[in-house]
């Protein structure tokens, strides 16, 4: 088991956080952690009831990590969703008729913004973000930046966002964390 | 019974054909004959073992040496079960889930033959319990074994998808379906096709041998018929046992994906 910590820290509802630190400091494995997917020694809470008493399933619904890679498992993509949005759909620059191809035609960006769609359906309350724009072009990543920010701002979400690039850091965030030696550092942010 | 007894001499010829195959292999340098060598002679000293063994549990109708004989035969197969895996479990898990698993299903079935429908007195005569045990236990280690393999090895491959679905708030059994599907496949599949080519592709070796010692062909096909049920039934269960015991245990409380609870073997 790897140690990072202790951390404190809370993410407000409409919130965003940015977080960055040097590959390997533990970033990825602390949203794991907040997602429940990694054991670990540390306690959660969502509006103020601990991360043990929720089912584990709802749970994740409820904070939704997405991954830096995205992962498929049947071979269309329409297959993935319980409900389509064709509205968001077309605001990161799909087709609809995007629902019936197969996986692995797509891109690795166009998979990419299609997981987070796949992760939105379920409307979580917190979302927690490894590099959501690390496999996008700039007019891409500014599409999902923008629907990023008005989900958070519509649904009231809490945002935990991985990000590498101090520009989008400028663009997105209300706070900026940096993550070194296991201990969270609060970055100024210049505006 | 008109048995025809078979003498050293007929061994003998049998075994010569397996040192010609051997001296033609080693002289054609396909590098097969040492352990066809081996292996003839592991199956000539096993055999003759067993057959003092059944010969001496024949004379001495014992329930305890009954029961010896079984949890014997059950601790090698949950042993074989354990060697067959790439990927195991770690702990006792590893030893003790397929042994379980093969326990349940093989113990039940073979007592359930014994007691309802073979009837023999008393019922662990070992004419009977011995060679149906053997089967089904044979039948389901087989079965219990691919099933395993097959469902810790698509977990670790498949270990991504599983945790995106997690990820998504589907629940556990959810995120493992397909794996455990065909995990489920692998462990049955060998005695559906067995029980489909009964008969038309190949005569299963336990007829061949009672017609081979003088029973009439449809007293043979009845027993063969009764010991394919028992097989599939033994190996069904045991599977579904083991994979669904398995599967649990690839998750834990929290329904998070342990793959730090197999290790890797070879």
């Amino acid at each position: 088991m790897r140690d990072i910590g202790p951390l404190d820290f809370s993410v407000a509802a409409g919130e965003c956080v940015c977080l960055s630190g040097a590959s390997g400091a533990g970033k990825s494995l602390l949203l794991r952690a907040l997602a429940d997917m990694e054991p670990h020694l540390g306690r959660v809470w969502l509006d103020g009831v601990t991360c043990e008493d929720i089912a584990a399933t709802q749970w994740r619904r409820n904070v939704a990590l997405l991954t830096a890679e995205s992962a498929w498992w049947h071979d269309r993509v329409g297959e993935h969703f319980s409900r389509v949005d064709e509205s968001l759909l077309a605001e990161l620059g799909f087709e609809k008729q995007v629902m019936s191809a197969e996986v692995h035609s797509l891109s690795t960006g166009e998979r990419q913004r299609l997981a987070l769609l796949r992760l939105l359906a379920g409307r979580p309350r917190v979302l927690l973000l490894d590099e959501p724009t690390a496999s996008l072009d700039p007019l891409n990543t500014e599409r999902v930046e923008h629907l990023l920010t008005r989900y958070r701002e519509e649904q009231e979400a809490g945002v935990l966002w991985v990000s590498h690039d101090p520009l989008q850091v400028r663009r997105v965030a209300h706070r900026h964390w940096r993550l070194a030696d296991g201990r969270l550092y609060e970055e100024i942010l210049s505006t | 019974m008109n048995i025809i007894s078979l003498d050293a001499w007929d061994l003998s010829l049998a075994a010569m054909l397996v040192l010609v195959l051997a001296g033609l292999s080693f002289r054609l340098q396909l590098g097969a004959s040492k352990h066809l060598l081996v292996a003839a002679l592991r199956t000539a000293v096993q055999l003759t073992l067993i057959g003092l063994v059944l010969k001496f549990l024949f004379a001495n109708v014992h329930l305890a040496w009954m029961l010896a004989m079984a949890t014997i035969m059950l601790l090698v197969a949950g042993r074989e079960v354990m060697v067959r895996q790439q990927r195991r479990f770690s702990g006792p898990w590893g030893y003790g889930l397929g042994t379980i698993s093969m326990f349940v299903s093989s113990f039940s079935v073979t007592l359930v033959a014994l007691l309802v429908m073979v009837k023999a007195e008393p019922w662990y005569t070992p004419q009977y319990a011995i060679p149906l045990l053997g089967m089904v236990l044979g039948n389901a280690m087989n079965g219990v074994a691919l099933g395993l393999d097959r469902l810790t090895q698509g977990a670790w491959q498949q270990r991504r998808a599983v945790e995106a679905q997690l990820l998504l708030g589907f629940a556990w059994h959810e995120a493992i379906a397909a794996t455990r599907m065909e995990a489920m496949r692998a462990g049955m599949m060998p005695i559906i096709n067995a029980m489909t080519a009964a008969g038309v592709v190949s005569l299963p070796g336990m007829m061949t041998g009672q017609i081979l010692a003088g029973a009439p062909p449809v007293e043979a096909v009845k027993y063969q018929i009764l010991i394919m049920f028992l097989i599939a039934a033994c190996t069904g269960f045991g599977t579904l046992m083991a994979v669904w015991l398995g599967s649990r245990h690839l998750f834990d409380e929290r329904q998070r994906l342990r793959l730090d609870r197999l290790q890797e073997t070879r």
